[in-house]
């Protein structure tokens, strides 16, 4: 009896570390004196995230995770807080005239989803995903397969992001 | 599967142990002798010559922005990599017309002068001349 339970046990125990661990980075991201703190600790959320898609066994979705959020959309973030004058300056207030609307806003929302978590009849075992739409290897076969079209439509779509940052940024 | 990646977090807290040790040992340990020195941004580098607090050029935000899209791309590139030896010819091609539809963008951004980091100001280029005159108005 003592001896099958271990394994889950210590999933659980990674999961609950990694799930206080994105919910306090969370949390700091909000209450953070200062905005460069507050991007820093979204770096944290972030991981945590990648953490919990590992433990999910949705592994492109942490790796894409790690490589597009962390490595890219976090040093944009810093870029843009220091492309910003006033937020270079010392410190910045985390509060605004909105913010109690906005606790209130946040906490309906919790309340909302909690309903819905505790209505919505949850599987006792998880469905098994299919082999060739989880693995990365699968998803490349697809991508140049099935979702050949789309793929390519992702690469005009990347190039219209790319002139479009150009264009914004260099024509004023 | 998520049990792959224990090697993962192993490494994750022997190299947080590690920071941690390094960090902390020489906190507790080590003499503490402050001078004015010390407090430089550089050991043995250049001495600050301005408040590092100050606005950055809208260079480094473009270069940001260019990184994503690019980064966005290998992410697309890491799964067809996997399995190229198993796809053939046809997937090959498939990713060459994907490399090459961002490509043209790439080349956009070339001739658009996004990497260019203010050097020099060519003839008929606007763009860098605005550029020039903001950042004397932000001098004054």
């Amino acid at each position: 009896m003592p001896i099958e339970i271990p394994i889950p046990t210590v999933t659980q125990v990674i999961f609950l570390v990694m799930a206080l661990f994105t919910a306090a980075c969370g949390l700091m991201v909000v209450i953070s004196r200062n905005l460069f703190h507050s991007a820093l600790f979204l770096v944290g959320a972030l991981f945590g995230v990648a953490a919990i898609f590992v433990l999910l066994e949705a592994e492109f979705l942490a790796v894409g995770q790690v490589l597009v959020y962390i490595g890219a959309i976090a040093t944009l973030i810093v870029f843009a807080i220091m492309l910003t004058r006033g937020m270079m300056r010392g410190r910045t207030s985390p509060m605004n005239h909105v913010s109690g609307r906005g606790a209130l806003g946040a906490l309906v929302f919790f309340v909302a989803l909690l309903a819905f978590l505790k209505k919505v009849p949850w599987p006792e075992q998880a469905q098994a995903i299919p082999v060739d739409e989880s693995l990365i290897a699968g998803l490349g076969d697809k991508f140049v397969t099935t979702y050949v079209v789309a793929f390519e439509a992702v690469g005009l779509l990347l190039m219209v992001a790319l002139i479009g940052a150009v264009m914004l940024a260099r024509d004023r | 599967m998520a049990i792959d990646y224990l090697p993962l977090l192993i490494l994750i807290i022997l190299a947080m142990g590690f920071a941690a040790i390094a960090m902390g040992l020489p906190a507790v340990l080590g003499p503490k002798l402050p001078n004015k020195q010390k407090y430089e941004p550089y050991e043995s580098g250049i001495i600050p010559f301005a408040d590092a607090r100050r606005r950055f050029p809208v260079q480094y935000y473009l270069v940001a922005m260019l990184f994503v899209v690019f980064d966005i791309e290998v992410i697309f590139l890491y799964p067809w990599a996997v399995i190229l030896n198993r796809l053939g010819l046809f997937a090959l091609v498939e990713m060459a017309i994907f490399l090459l539809i961002l490509l043209v963008g790439y080349v956009y951004c070339w001739k658009r002068g996004a990497l260019d980091w203010g050097g020099q100001v060519r003839p008929g280029d606007d763009v860098v001349e605005s550029q020039v005159v903001e950042s004397q108005v932000e001098e004054e």
